[in-house]
């Protein structure tokens, strides 16, 4: 009996050395980014530590995904869309420290993408920069600002162009409240407005992570769509971290820590960029440098002051989003 | 969902041959009703198939036997497998207390079965968030435990329980009530048990309408789609049933996989509407023996 015991409890050491289980909890445009990256990671585990490493993938809306995190999804890594949906894990329940977003280069970022206008083949509405947004006329597909990350990109993206055009935030605040009269639909998640647009063809410019609009050439067939780089966006910056509460409790540390640096391997960063994502690997970055054109970008901390301000005075009920954006007028 | 509970118990089976409405009348009304169900019925169906089948039969078997879609079928069965049978018991004690027996309170009893017919799925998945989520009121006991409820099969079976419980009850209530209680009375007054009277008296007058009951519950508990998606957590080949399945395929632009996993649910719908007819057709044939039986004893 005794060597029965001892024997079964040898066995599940030996089981829990030789395999080992990872939740990744990412937002809707990775899917294809993590499928691709999960195998490279695993091989690359197996050969370096000798041990099998299964990762299981979540995806949802990025602000719906943070939320079932603090509810208890056991997330041991998250790969979101902003760093605001990842500080709520810490405001709300201190799964992670508040200094997560300094403990990986390039703030956590492994990689970058910034926000495109997509079109239909041929430009028919003659679509070159966001000014041409708010043209009577044009129907314009973005997601709702409230509920995905990407929409918010966008309208901070086309804030931020107006305010270097026209020279004040009244006249931003003007030039984004016209835009949104153009919207025909909210979608609530970046990939239900690639849906609408591409899927249902509803709308005339798709604004757009530039890795989702690559994907949906390559989805629905090159020459369906164009892609309009406008003269200015800004620089997404998708960030990841380690849920600590939740990797000291499953004892997984050791492999989600290596796991997101691996992103930041050679191999990472070209998985980032087969998949559209622009790589931070500067010799990656240089081999991918004619796939991602160049446009200026601004960023988030030196155009608004950080995510947590941006939120509060524009998207947090009562803030300007609310107050601009009138669904019917 | 409400509109799904038949009413097969308080059915007449008396048919009016004298027709009086106008030839044209009858026409334009059965052509409505054609055309209704033609297009928000057949059409879709038809649409799903179609597109299941738009890349060959090999892609679409490809697409049920990939271990994600297969894992999302067995967690299907597996929700509906267990919310079910308990259903069952739930909805036959309730019936039965509720039509046997006089006691105060019986018409709160009967609106709070309803309960889930009227709230929102999304909302009944948020109860269970909000008890059992890790900010919830049971969620820091339940880590403490190591208990998984929410984002785990768990919260899954839960989440459908509470969605399909009215079922199985609310088929049997009219039924029993029109039985009333004479029968029993009768079994109980010639000297048998409670139990023997429940299985050999109660059970056999409603088990067309049980059956009918646990064919709609079965059917609602493998479609639910709103309260599993709020605790699911959707994890691929964790806790991802066959309705969340059908999203992410669609969301990943896999359109026919994701319309091959849909058709496995519509032929879900197909079986139980063949079922229920066969049960219907059964259960008029069942009655007409009885009655010609009684018939000829008088």
């Amino acid at each position: 009996m005794l060597a029965l015991t001892l024997g079964l409890s040898v066995s599940t050491v030996s089981l829990a050395q030789s395999e080992v289980k990872l939740l990744n909890v990412s937002y809707d445009p990775t899917r294809e980014l993590y499928t691709e990256f999960n195998k490279a990671f695993a091989d690359h585990w197996q050969k370096t530590e000798k041990q099998k490493v299964t990762i299981s993938q979540s995806h949802g809306g990025s602000g719906k995904q943070a939320r079932s995190v603090i509810d208890g999804l056991a997330a041991d890594v998250v790969t979101l869309a902003l760093a605001y949906d990842i500080d709520a894990l810490y405001e709300e329940a201190k799964l992670i420290p508040e200094n997560w977003q300094s403990r990986l280069p390039n703030n956590s970022a492994p990689y970058t993408s910034t926000i495109v206008l997509v079109v239909r083949k041929g430009n028919p509405k003659n679509i070159k920069d966001w000014d041409d947004l708010v043209k009577p006329g044009v129907q314009v597909i973005t997601p709702n600002p409230k509920t995905s990350g990407g929409a918010r990109w966008n309208y901070l993206a086309a804030w931020a162009f107006a305010k270097k055009k026209y020279g004040s935030d009244e006249k931003a605040r003007e030039f984004v409240a016209q835009l949104y009269k153009n919207v025909p639909v909210l979608d609530s998640g970046a990939r239900g407005s690639t849906t609408t647009f591409a899927q249902r063809e509803i709308g005339d410019v798709f604004l757009s992570w530039e890795n989702e609009a690559f994907l949906i050439e390559k989805e629905f067939g090159a020459g369906k769509f164009d892609i309009v780089v406008p003269s200015l966006s800004i620089l997404a910056e998708p960030p990841v971290t380690v849920v600590d509460k939740n990797v000291e409790k499953n004892g997984t540390r050791k492999v989600a820590e290596a796991y997101l640096k691996f992103l930041y391997s050679k191999e990472g960063q070209e998985i980032a960029g087969k998949n559209f994502y622009r790589p931070r690997d500067p010799e990656v970055a240089a081999k991918y440098a004619k796939v991602f054109p160049q446009v200026e970008l601004i960023t988030i901390d030196a155009e608004f002051g950080g995510w947590q301000k941006a939120q509060k005075e524009h998207f947090n009920d009562g803030g300007v989003f609310d107050a601009i954006y009138k669904p019917g007028t | 969902m409400a509109g799904n509970v038949s009413t097969l118990g308080r059915r007449t089976t008396r048919i009016n041959h004298a027709v009086t409405e106008p030839l044209w009348v009858q026409l334009s009304l059965i052509t409505v009703a054609l055309v209704f169900l033609a297009l928000f019925l057949v059409v879709p169906l038809v649409a799903v198939f179609k597109e299941a089948f738009s890349k060959g039969a090999e892609v679409y078997f490809a697409s049920l036997v990939e271990p994600d879609a297969w894992h999302a079928i067995k967690l299907t069965l597996l929700a509906a497998a267990i919310s079910v049978p308990l259903n069952v018991i739930f909805g036959v004690s309730a019936a039965w207390a509720i039509t046997k027996f006089r006691f105060r309170g019986k018409q709160a009893l009967i609106t709070l079965i309803d309960l889930p017919f009227a709230v929102s799925p999304v909302v009944a998945g948020l109860i269970y968030v909000l008890l059992f989520g890790a900010q919830g009121w049971l969620g820091p006991w339940l880590a403490d435990n190591d208990l998984k409820i929410i984002f785990a099969v768990p919260g899954i079976v839960l989440a459908t329980i509470f969605v399909t419980f009215p079922f199985v009850a609310r088929e049997l209530i009219p039924l029993m009530e029109e039985q009333g209680t004479s029968y029993e009375e009768a079994s109980l007054t010639l000297g048998a048990s409670g139990w023997q009277t429940f299985w050999r008296v109660t059970i056999p007058s409603i088990k067309w309408g049980l059956l009918y009951g646990i064919i709609l519950c079965n059917a609602r508990a493998m479609g639910e789609f709103g309260a599993v998606s709020v605790v699911s957590g959707h994890i691929r080949g964790q806790t991802n049933t066959l309705p969340l399945h059908i999203e992410i395929l669609y969301n990943e632009y896999q359109f026919a996989a994701s319309f091959a996993a849909a058709s496995i649910l519509a032929g879900l719908a197909l079986v139980t509407l063949v079922v229920k007819s066969l049960l219907e057709w059964q259960h008029t044939r069942d009655r007409e023996k009885a009655a010609r039986a009684a018939a000829q004893q008088s």
